[in-house]
This record gives C-alpha cells, sequence and structure tokens, in this order.
C-alpha cells in the first residue's frame, strides 16, 4: 500500500466520467509524476487524489487511513499540500504574507519555516516584502510551491509547476522539487514537459483518455519504446 | 491682507470643514461597501438602511440614557449609545446573512443576484426602521454644541468672518481617523485580517489554505455593521436622523466606493473626500471670496454659484458616470482587499 493512493479512482464534473478506473500512488521521499497526452485527465486525476473531483467509484487513501469523504481542506489539515496550476498565488499580498496564509492551519510559531523556505528559494527572500503578483513566471511558481510548503505537507501537489517558465528556470524548479523530495516529502506532480519531468522521477504514471496506459519508474518510461514513441516524440 | 484672510476663513468655514466631516461620513459608508463587494462580491444596496439601522438603535438608547441622565458632557451621550447600536446590528446583519444571503452564497449565486437581494433586504430593512421608529426627523444631539463659536473666532482674531467648528463636526473627523486607522492595522498587522485579504484575493487558495470561509464571511460582516452604525450615528448627528435621506446617501457613497476602486479600503477613503469637496467646491457660492479678493469697486448680483445645490446629489452621480466611463477600476484599481 502506497503512502498516498488513489485506487480505482472513476468520477467526472458531470454526467459523464473522464477518469476511468484510474489508479495513482507515490511513497514518501518520491517523485511520482503524472504524464500524458492533452485531455488525458492529468490534472483532473490529482484533483481527485485531492479531494477537488466527485468519485464515483474508488477510493483515496493517505497515510493509513481513508481520506475518500475528506473536503479539500480537511486534506490540507491532514498533511496534503496541493499547488494548483493557475492563480496559485495571492496576488496583491506579499511574498511573506503568502507564506503566513501558506501556514495559516498552524498555531505553532512559522519563523523556522519561513526561513527554511527561503533556504530553499533564495530570492524569495530578497523580495519578500513586495507583493507577489509583481514577480516573474518563475518566482511565483517559487511562492506558490513554498506557499504550500508551510504547513510542512508529508504530500506536495503540483499541478503543472514548469507551466510558463523559461526552460532554465524549469530545470531550476525541478532540482529545487528534488531537494524537497529529499526532506521526505511525497511528491505527486503532472508534467506537460514529459521528457524532463520522467528523468527526474521514481514513477511515472502515462494517463490516456483518463485510463492508466503504462506505469513504470521514470527511468524504464524513457526506455519503452512504445512511450517514446507515442508520447515523448521518439 | 486682512481680505485674504478673510477668504480664506470663508473658505475654511463653508467648505473645508463641512468637507472635511461630510467626507468622512462617505469614507466609513464607502468603506463598508467596498469590504461586502472585496469579500463577498456584490454590491451591497441594503448598506444605507443598514447605516439608518445602526443609528436608530444607537438614538433610542442615547434616549434612554438621557432619560437616566447618564451623559458623557461635553461629548454628545450618543457616543456612549453606539457600541450597543452596533452590537444590535451585527445580530440582525449576521441573521439577514444566516437566512437571506447565505442561501445563495451555497449556490455560488451570480453577484447580480446577490445585489437585487440586498434591495430586497433593503426595503425590508427601511420598513423595519420606519416601523420601529417612524419616518420623521429625530434629533438626539445633546454635549456641547460648539467647540469654536464664529463669534469668538471673531473676537479672538479681529476678523470680519467667523470660523466655527461644531462638537459633531470634529468627533465626526476624529472618529473617523481613528477607525480608518483601526481598520487598516487590522487588515494589514492581523492573522484574521490577512486571512480576509487572502479570502478577497483568491478565494480557492484560501481554501486550500485552511482559511474558513464562514469565519471570513462572518467577521466581514461584523466590521460592515459596526462601519454604517458608526458612520450612520455620525451622519445623524452632524444633520438629523431621517431615515429617507440614508437612502439617498447610497449615490454618494457608491460614487465613493467607486471612484477609489471598488474593493480597495484606501480608494475608498479617497473617494469619500474626492466626492464629498466635488459636490462642496461645484455648489459653493464664491460671491464673498471673489469680493474679498477682487478689487474694492466690483459688486456681484448673483451667488456666483457653479451650481445649484439642489444639484448637489447630481454631482456624484456625474462623477460616477465619467469614473466608469474613464477608468471603472477606479483611482486605485480596486477588485481586492
Amino acid at each position: 500500500m502506497s503512502f498516498l493512493l488513489g485506487e480505482h479512482m472513476t468520477g467526472g464534473y458531470g454526467a459523464a466520467d473522464i477518469l476511468h478506473d484510474c489508479s495513482i500512488g507515490v511513497e514518501k521521499g518520491e517523485i511520482a509524476v503524472i504524464v500524458g497526452p492533452n485531455g488525458a485527465g492529468k490534472s483532473t486525476a490529482m484533483k481527485a487524489v485531492f479531494g477537488m473531483l466527485p468519485l464515483r467509484k474508488g477510493r483515496i487513501v493517505f497515510d493509513g487511513s481513508d481520506v475518500t469523504a475528506l473536503k479539500p481542506e480537511e486534506r490540507v489539515v491532514k498533511g496534503m499540500g496541493f499547488v494548483p496550476q493557475t492563480h496559485n498565488v495571492f496576488t496583491s499580498m506579499t511574498v511573506e504574507e503568502n507564506l503566513e496564509m501558506g501556514a495559516f492551519i498552524r498555531t505553532d510559531s512559522i519563523s523556522d519555516s519561513i526561513s527554511q523556505v527561503y533556504d530553499l528559494f533564495p530570492i524569495l527572500k530578497e523580495k519578500r516584502k513586495q507583493p507577489a503578483g509583481e514577480l516573474s513566471g518563475g518566482q511565483r511558481q517559487q511562492v506558490a510551491v513554498g506557499r504550500a510548503l508551510m504547513t510542512h505537507p508529508k504530500v506536495l501537489m503540483l499541478d503543472e509547476p514548469t507551466a510558463g517558465v523559461s526552460p532554465i528556470v524549469m530545470d531550476e524548479l525541478f532540482d529545487r522539487i528534488i531537494e524537497i523530495a529529499r526532506l521526505d516529502v511525497a511528491i505527486l506532480m503532472v508534467e506537460q514537459n514529459a521528457k524532463q519531468a520522467l528523468e527526474i522521477a521514481d514513477k511515472g504514471y502515462v494517463l490516456v483518455q483518463g485510463r492508466n496506459r503504462f506505469t513504470d519508474t521514470g527511468e524504464a518510461l524513457l526506455a519503452n519504446p512504445e512511450v517514446r514513441k507515442a508520447f515523448l516524440g521518439g | 491682507m486682512v481680505d485674504v484672510f478673510n477668504a480664506l476663513t470663508v473658505l475654511g468655514n463653508f467648505l473645508i470643514i463641512p468637507g472635511l466631516t461630510y467626507g468622512s461620513q462617505l469614507a466609513l459608508g464607502a468603506l463598508g461597501v467596498t469590504l461586502v463587494y472585496g469579500v463577498l462580491r456584490f454590491s451591497n444596496f441594503a448598506h444605507g438602511e443598514t447605516m439608518a439601522f445602526g443609528a436608530m438603535i444607537t438614538i433610542l438608547v442615547t434616549w434612554g440614557l438621557q432619560a437616566a441622565s447618564i451623559s458623557i458632557q461635553p461629548l454628545p451621550t450618543a457616543l456612549l449609545a453606539i457600541p450597543v447600536g452596533i452590537v444590535v446590528t451585527v445580530v440582525l446583519t449576521l441573521l439577514i446573512d444566516r437566512f437571506v444571503y447565505r442561501y445563495h452564497r451555497d449556490r455560488k449565486a451570480n453577484p447580480v443576484i446577490f445585489l437585487i437581494v440586498s434591495i430586497g433586504v433593503m426595503f425590508f430593512m427601511g420598513g423595519l426602521i420606519r416601523f420601529i421608529i417612524g419616518p420623521g426627523d429625530q434629533i438626539f444631539f445633546d454635549g456641547t454644541r460648539f467647540i469654536l463659536k464664529a463669534r469668538e473666532f471673531k473676537q479672538m482674531t479681529g476678523l470680519d468672518e467667523g470660523l466655527s467648528l461644531r462638537m459633531t463636526q470634529a468627533v465626526t473627523i476624529i472618529t473617523a481617523i481613528i477607525i480608518v486607522a483601526a481598520m487598516f492595522w487590522f487588515l494589514n498587522h492581523t492573522r484574521t485580517g490577512k486571512s480576509m485579504r487572502a479570502y478577497s484575493d483568491n478565494e480557492n487558495l484560501a481554501l486550500l489554505s485552511g482559511i474558513n470561509p464562514d469565519r471570513v464571511v462572518m467577521i466581514t460582516w461584523i466590521l460592515v455593521a459596526a462601519l454604517a452604525t458608526i458612520a450612520g450615528t455620525l451622519y445623524g448627528l452632524d444633520k438629523s436622523f431621517k431615515p429617507f435621506v440614508y437612502m439617498q446617501l447610497l449615490l454618494p457613497i457608491f460614487a465613493s466606493a467607486i471612484v477609489g476602486g471598488v474593493g480597495n479600503p484606501l480608494g475608498a477613503i479617497a473617494g469619500g473626500y474626492v466626492i464629498a469637496f466635488s459636490e462642496l467646491i461645484l455648489t459653493f457660492a464664491y460671491k464673498k471670496i471673489i469680493l474679498y479678493l477682487g478689487p474694492e469697486t466690483l459688486e456681484l448680483d448673483s451667488l456666483v454659484q457653479i451650481l445649484g445645490t439642489d444639484y448637489k446629489i447630481a454631482v456624484s452621480f456625474i462623477i460616477l458616470v465619467i469614473v466608469l466611463i474613464i477608468k471603472p477600476t477606479g483611482l486605485f484599481s480596486g477588485k481586492t482587499i
């Protein structure tokens, strides 16, 4: 049983199902990546794991307990962190206030966590008094990840963290994500840049039309000729 | 030189002091409107009546205190009654939210529906107010009327023109400064205040951060009810309390909020003074000023007004239209608190 596991997930927003018997799991300290063509239900699968999609079938197990019935905000309290793809920072608030809001559920002192985030993303320390809306795309993503880290989540879920950033910034973000995983955090992310993402992944899920198509280690998926041909451009 | 001082005194007495007073009242009103817009995302047409309701409760308590000969001379007794007014208004507002707005919030209703619902609430509250206190004028001011009398000012300075400062004007301006400062401190430096700003900025992310939306909504209504009660009471003290007047105040209040950038508290305050001074500057009779500053031989038949005072209300309407055409986001680009 994985640390976080979405099992046999079936469901959608309306009458039609988007996910069909889809299963996704991740272990502590591991990076799991969901890849696949556009409209494969990658983000939907992740939202389902986080409780943002009503499921008709299947269940979500996290840290040994069934969380299927919990609302997203209740899962945050349990130790799940989520970084949405867009609108993932409070644009009118400063970087530091963003981090403070990330730690809203905590009642203990948060200054250690803030300096931890600043260690991870030094640029944020420089810009801590600036409204997050004034930052560049890559810096905003750092604020978004930093905000989610403030609760010390046991699992961090990232929905396309590198969407719209330059290749250099992308590499840097991936490096940071590896660092976070080393802190024994389970990382589940959806990525458009499949090749680069699978390179850092311990586990990869290739989804097609809401179904599991291939599941293997990142390395094995990269080496699989079928996957290469269909999803990685040769 | 004396003429210049006389002219300045006329300006101070009839334009600047009344403008600051009226501007403070509008600013407090607009702050309430802007909070509702920023957090609950609709234009609250019932805000004028909320002000009237808060003022009414304050008046009833003031009468009780007066009957019991409790006073805080030289300040008006109403100041002592305001806390009770706030509490009762908070209770009513929360009840209305529980039984009216929450239903639509749970359904994620369109802001237009909220707006129309708030018009319904406006009529309900208006009816309630007239049912309890009647439609007539109520005067509840007591305490010392003037801090500085025009006659004393003339004796002090030897000028022909007098400058007077009424107690209600001083109380209004000082209270507004204190309330606004407290409000900004709350929004920028407390956890709860920041959570309100976060919720207003990005509702979904606030939810993901574990901010409880019900709590944010409740605190917003408490603040709005308190602001409305204070604004309504100050206005009633300064002019007089007349239920229908508060409905008419809605236009300049909304104009203030929109001019400043609706959803932006700083904008609401700036907007309040912009609207107040625009109204006064455009309807001010400049005759005396010109006579003092112009050549000795000058004679004027008219009052030299740009607009008659009857058109006062039109001024905020015109400003509102101009802002909506030229810069709909307002001076301070609103939307979030």
